[in-house]
């Protein structure tokens, strides 16, 4: 029956594809920050090689890999380039001006992988797939410096069996950058003030119910959860390197298979772990 | 005679006016005689005066009254001189509905109408037949509450007499003899032969079916003779729908006649879905899904459900198999049908593919097994049962409004961008084109808001308003609201749901014993739909810039400190609470100066040791109001303390009459008699929790800590209210204070009375409604989790606590439960202490029902068994004429089984978070501290008493859950009144407990002037994260 699910509400996390980008060398210098921070190009480089081979050989996604394009030193993060859900694919009209192009190669391999395909053609819409929280039964759109009102309308009237409520982004760049799904019905949630807020805002507006998991660091809340055939429920969250204390609450979610990946040198550019790939349920019967 | 009518329609109106001026404070110079009265104020004087008595009189009398009203018959018989007499029945009501009712008909309409009116009754020969009515209705005058019924149709009465007018013009005396102006009243004496109507209804299906029915007939009787021809007995999901003159489409009220609801004798109607159930797998027939399914596919095809590609594909598809069976690979067929059928807005061939694509997968699927997959579906989707109202927001941005099972959305541009959810909302009102939701404080707020949108005009917004009352007590209540109730403190509109609610039907469902009707399935012809025709509301796109704040409008209901306010949850007593504020501001002061001595002998107290209670001896003075206030007020938002307060209140005076006073019967009591005794929701026999503290204890190491220092808080206030009962081995027994309370009451309503009848003569003014959802009495037992109820259940019955279904000895039962509940109060008090979570989770809700310590059978008055009230505030019982036969009062069972009241989902969600094992949070820092007042006379503790009432009460915003306790009973001749309120504030700020502690006690003096306070609990728990 799931099968015959359609795209309508199909199993959460229950992805088979996977896309990526290479990082360009122009990343470590030229990415937008909201930090003055270094970036170790090789670092990131490798980090990133972890990153795709999880999702491919540890997790048995297929995984389609873009190359990198140094004039655009933001295009490894491809979750903002896309939106989807289903067999249906927003290209996004991301909402800084530098990565509008991101969009291009995106949408080729979206259509490559034969899913339908709604642009965001409207000049006024921004939208960053960051800013995009797919709860599996609806979708929340944090307004922020880089996705505002049109943008989200637009996502709406692409998504349409799914409500889609907004939520203001009061601080960090994207509404993901302190929130993330966990699980069915669970929200990954920083433990910051706007965080909080932000989460009960959501919880508000929400017809559903949610269970929440707070986490002592704001980024340590992007994670990237998948339900997988043969393996359950995945999550691929920082390292106890990075966030010591946050994993230790991680390492709570007895039936999560926890895959640590460490995303030091792109979470210096304000790249977490769902920026990183767009993932895709691609269905036989669909 | 013209001129005659003339000067009589004057009159009326002069003493409409001359009613509106009546200050609404003096009630006297309402019941004094007018000399000048007209006939027309005579009249609504005697309605009035109907109303008070209605009042003392049990809704289900009401309600046998009202339908074996010998007024009505009685009249026509003996006025048969004309049926135009008959015909003045309308407007007797109608001047009480005057004031609820929207006007717009506008004045223009309302001269017409007038005209017509006294067109209608002008004639010299009704004259003495009215005046020979109303004085038998005075004398009758609780038959008035007749007038209860029909009451909110008076507007449409009103607009159906001016209708009538104007049809008959157009009618050209084709059909009999109607009131026209060019009649003749011999023409008049015709019309009293009963004349039927053709109605033509349409059907889900498409087809049309057509009935005759008498022109009086009220909506139910068309409704159940289409559900009769449709063969359906789930019909309480269902409605008839009619165009009105304005082109929107309304739902045929069916305790109305027809004919006063529709206009230009227009007798069309569709068959609807009215209440989109939310789960529909839990329907029990294979034929309400099919008409489910019948209306959504239609909903679907006409673009008002959205949805996506794929979702119409695969909804499609399932449509196909129910209707075309199985995928023949050689027939074509198939493929033609699909190009007939429409699935969606904007098919295309693509679609069509791709649903013949999905159909095949279905191949042996069975028409009902289709259909109950395409529902699953469907039920999925975002707007699947909201109902959108086009509106503005107080900036004039076009926003729509979305009323479904859950509570009002708010969506601009198909985003949505609010939503409140039926528990957050204290009030629904309207007022001209003006819709207000008054809502629940948050988190960061002291006092409530009114969120305003402008509607179209107020005909929408009188509209959305009923779509709200209707909604909510559908889907929210176990039982609808009387509305003979609820007119005594609301203004305007007495307009209540008056059909089954959810829960209900869900019962009566389960009881049908008959196997499943064949019916057809027929390919659906949608396309055009006469009614359905009606303008498409969708999310449209709207001009306005992006970023648009999400909270629209908050009109800031800004109070004064002074002022009581607040009626989350005692929703109707707000009311009244309101209408007597000024009264009482003296008292509020002064209560304010003992809470603030309270306070400071609080503050001087020793700090209590954390886990034992402190128990402190000292007495709050209270004032003597006659007034049993009962409200929930603003929440104090982020204390760090658990509170509790217990109010009593003692009186010994005994003055009830020898006649009965009954407290007033459930509300459903006359609506489903057959189900009431399993639905009666709130009323659990619940114990009056003399350990309280034992209660609160356990919210000391409650909540499961999510975060760095969050902190909750938890206020109890209990209030006392001892008075002494009538007399032994009566039927029911009240308090003497409550009959104070009751002619305060009254005081209040004929106050509001006049403001309507102002409103009559003063046309849009005051056009305006109020409606309270009672959220806390009506939590469904949906919303709880099938275990807990189930282990609720279990647990019931392990004790063996009887739960009498249907009518039973009460006195028996009685004893028995009271013996056991005992038992179980033990079993409680242990559960709470050992399992603070659980008890946390559910203790506002399910303890007082475990608990139902219930006071000794030795109690004299054991026998005397009394109804529970289902009303929140165990205020205002009812006094009632006459005796009140046992047989009757056990038709509410004297217990209730499991009555669960539960939180509203969204909020609770923030209570299910991840349990503490996962989250890094160590320490928790308690305190306590416990004031308790000398209790009077030992009243507390020696003497259990006769358990009467109890009803728990939760309601929640944000952070705040407010549980309010009542229970009422009996003890030697004295009935006590405790009410007992706990709120948990969950925050994570710094919170002035001083401010907080007064905050608690001032709310409850403020609330209950008249009781006092026994016991203050006041709690702390911090819970601090490990700082490494």
């Amino acid at each position: 029956m799931a099968g015959k699910m359609a795209g309508l509400m199909a199993d959460f996390g229950h992805y088979t594809h996977a896309v990526v980008r290479g990082v360009p060398a122009s990343l470590a210098k030229e990415a937008l920050r909201s930090s003055q921070a270094e970036v170790d190009l090789a670092g990131a480089r490798s980090e990133h090689e972890a990153y795709v081979q999880v999702l491919g050989t540890r997790l048995g996604l297929e995984v389609v890999e873009l190359p990198a394009d140094e004039s655009l030193p933001d295009c490894v993060f491809v979750e903002d380039a896309a939106v989807v859900c289903g067999d249906t694919a927003l290209i996004t009209r991301p909402g800084a001006e530098s990565r509008r192009r991101e969009t291009e190669a995106m949408k080729a391999a979206l259509k490559e992988l034969n899913l339908n395909i709604v642009e965001m053609t409207d000049e006024n819409a921004t939208l960053d797939g960051g800013d995009v929280l797919f709860t599996g039964q609806e979708f929340f759109v944090g307004l922020s410096k880089r996705t505002n009102q049109k943008g989200a309308e637009i996502l709406a009237d692409c998504f349409k069996d799914y409500a889609v409520s907004t939520v203001p982004v009061l601080e960090g760049l994207h509404l993901k950058s302190f929130c993330s799904m966990g699980g069915p019905g669970l929200i990954l949630i920083g433990s910051s003030e706007h965080a909080q807020k932000t989460l009960k805002i959501m919880q508000q507006m929400s017809d559903h119910r949610y269970d929440k998991l707070t986490l002592p660091d704001d980024l340590a809340a992007n994670c990237l959860y998948m339900n997988l055939p043969n393996k359950g429920h995945v999550l691929i969250h920082p390292t106890a390197e990075e966030y010591p204390e946050s994993v230790t609450v991680f390492e709570k979610l007895k039936d999560h298979m926890l895959i640590p990946v460490s995303n030091m040198e792109k979470a210096k550019l304000d790249g977490a772990l769902t920026c990183c790939s767009v993932l895709i349920t691609k269905r036989a019967d669909i | 005679m013209t001129t005659e009518v003339g000067s009589e329609t004057e009159v009326k109106e002069k003493a409409e006016e001359s009613a509106a001026e009546t200050d609404q404070s003096e009630k006297a110079s309402e019941e004094a005689p007018e000399v000048t009265a007209a006939e027309g104020e005579e009249k609504e004087k005697d309605g009035k005066e109907g109303k008070g008595i209605a009042r003392y009189l049990p809704t289900w009398l009401k309600k046998q009254k009202s339908q074996t009203s010998p007024t009505k018959e009685e009249l026509t018989t003996r006025e048969s001189d004309s049926k135009d007499a008959q015909e003045e029945d309308g407007p007797v009501p109608e001047v009480n509905g005057h004031a609820e009712e929207e006007n717009e008909a506008v004045k223009s309409d309302q001269v017409k109408e007038k005209e017509a009116e006294s067109h209608s009754t002008a004639s010299a020969d009704t004259e003495p037949a009215k005046e020979e009515k109303v004085e038998e209705s005075a004398e009758k005058s609780p038959e008035e509450t007749a007038v209860t019924e029909e009451g909110e149709g008076a507007e449409e009465e009103k607009k159906e007499q001016e209708g009538e007018g104007e049809a008959q013009g157009e009618e050209g005396g084709g059909e009999e003899g109607h009131t026209s102006i060019f009649q003749s009243p011999l023409r008049l004496v015709r019309k009293n032969k009963m004349k039927q109507a053709v109605c033509l209804v349409t059907l889900l299906d498409g087809t049309d079916f057509t009935c005759e029915v008498e022109k009086r007939a009220k909506g139910q009787f068309l409704f159940f003779k289409v559900c009769e021809h449709l063969n359906l007995m789930e019909k309480d999901y269902f409605g008839l729908a009619y165009i009105d003159s304005h082109e929107q489409k309304c739902w045929l009220d069916p305790t109305k006649e027809i004919k006063r609801q529709i206009r230009s004798n227009n007798w069309q109607f569709a068959f609807n879905v009215k209440f989109y159930p939310p789960d529909p797998s839990l329907l029990t027939e294979d034929i309400t899904r099919y008409l489910l399914c019948l209306q959504l596919r239609e909903d679907v095809a006409s673009g008002r459900l959205p949805c996506s590609f794929v979702t119409h594909a695969l909804l499609g598809s399932y449509t196909l198999q129910a209707e075309a069976g199985d995928y023949e690979p050689d027939q074509p067929r198939p493929l033609d049908n699909v190009g007939q059928l429409t699935f969606a807005p904007n098919q295309n061939k693509e679609m069509e593919e791709k649903i013949l694509e999905l159909h095949k997968s279905h191949r042996g699927m069975t028409p009902a097994l289709a259909d109950i997959q395409f529902l699953e579906n469907a039920k999925k989707l975002s707007m699947y049962g909201v109902d959108l109202h086009h509106a503005k927001d107080s900036e004039g941005v076009d926003i729509m409004l979305g009323v479904c099972a859950n509570g009002l959305l708010v969506y601009k541009d198909r985003l949505r961008i609010n939503r409140f959810a039926w528990p957050k909302i204290l009030k629904i009102s309207y007022k001209r084109n003006n819709f207000y939701i008054k809502i629940r404080p948050g988190e960061t707020e002291q006092f409530e808001s009114t969120v305003g949108f402008k509607l179209q005009n107020h005909r929408s917004a009188k509209r959305l308003w009923k779509v709200c009352v209707e909604n909510h007590s559908f889907f929210r209540l176990n039982a609808p609201e009387p509305p003979a109730k609820a007119r005594f403190l609301t203004l305007g509109s007495k307009f209540r749901y008056s059909g089954r609610t959810q829960a209900q039907t869900r019962v009566a469902s389960s009881l049908i014993d008959r196997p499943e009707p064949c019916f057809e399935r027929t390919a659906s012809k949608r396309s055009s739909r006469s009614l359905d025709g009606a303008p498409r509301i969708s999310i449209t796109e709207a001009t306005s810039e992006n970023g648009r704040d999400p909270h629209l409008d908050l009109l800031s209901d800004s109070k004064s400190p002074n002022r009581v306010h607040g009626d989350n949850i005692y929703v109707r007593h707000s009311n009244l609470m309101l209408e007597d504020h000024d009264k009482t501001t003296d008292e509020v002061l002064k209560h304010q100066a003992s809470i603030s001595q309270l306070k400071r002998s609080f503050m001087e107290a020793p700090p209590p040791s954390p886990p034992q209670p402190n128990q402190w001896e000292k007495r709050l003075t209270s004032s003597p109001a006659p007034t049993i206030r009962i409200q929930q007020q603003q929440q104090v938002s982020l204390e760090e303390e658990i509170a509790s307060v217990l109010l009593s209140r003692h009186s010994g005076y005994c003055s009830a009459p020898p006649a009965c006073c009954t407290p007033e019967p459930t509300l459903d009591a006359d609506l489903t008699p057959g189900s009431t005794s399993t639905l009666a929701a709130t009323e659990e026999s619940a114990p009056q929790l003399e350990d309280v503290s034992a209660a609160e204890n356990l919210i000391s190491e409650t909540k499961e800590p999510a975060k760095t220092a969050e902190v909750e808080i938890e206020e109890t206030v209990v209030v006392q209210e001892v008075s002494i009962a009538p007399k032994p081995g009566l039927v029911s027994v009240t308090s003497p204070q409550e009959v104070a309370v009751e002619k305060e009451v009254v005081v209040t309503v004929e106050t509001k009375e006049a403001k309507q009848e102002s409103v009559s003569s003063e046309s849009e003014s005051e056009e305006e409604a109020e409606y309270h959802p009672n959220v806390s009495v009506s939590i469904c037992h949906t919303q709880i989790p099938e275990e807990e109820e189930e282990e609720e259940e279990e647990k019931e019955e392990e004790k063996g606590v009887s739960v009498p279904d249907g009518p039973s000895l009460p006195a028996e039962v009685e004893e028995e439960e009271i013996e056991k509940k005992k038992n179980v109060e033990e079993e409680v008090e242990a559960k709470s202490n050992n399992d603070p979570i659980t008890t946390q989770a559910t203790n506002g809700h399910t303890l007082p029902e475990e608990s139902g310590l219930a006071p000794e059978e030795e109690e004299e008055e054991e026998e005397e068994e009394e109804e529970e009230e289902l009303k929140m505030n165990g205020e205002a019982s009812v006094v009632e004429a006459e005796p009140r036969p046992l047989v009757i009062c056990c038709s509410e069972p004297p217990v209730v089984k499991t009555e669960m009241v539960t939180i509203s989902d969204t909020f609770a969600a923030q209570k299910t978070e991840i349990a503490t094992k996962e989250v890094p949070i160590v320490h928790t820092e308690t305190k306590t501290i416990t004031y308790e007042a000398a209790q009077l006379d030992g009243n507390g503790d020696g003497e259990p008493g006769v358990l009467m009432t109890a009803q728990t009460i939760t309601s929640e915003s944000l952070c705040t859950t407010t549980t309010t306790h009542i229970t009422k009973t009996l003890k030697g001749g004295l009935s006590e009144t405790r009410i007992e309120k706990r709120i948990v504030i969950t925050g994570d700020c710094d919170i002035d407990h001083d401010q907080a502690l007064a905050q608690a006690i001032k709310e409850a003096k403020e609330q209950h002037p008249d009781m006092s306070v026994t016991r203050v609990v006041v709690h702390k728990e911090t819970e601090l994260a490990e700082e490494d």
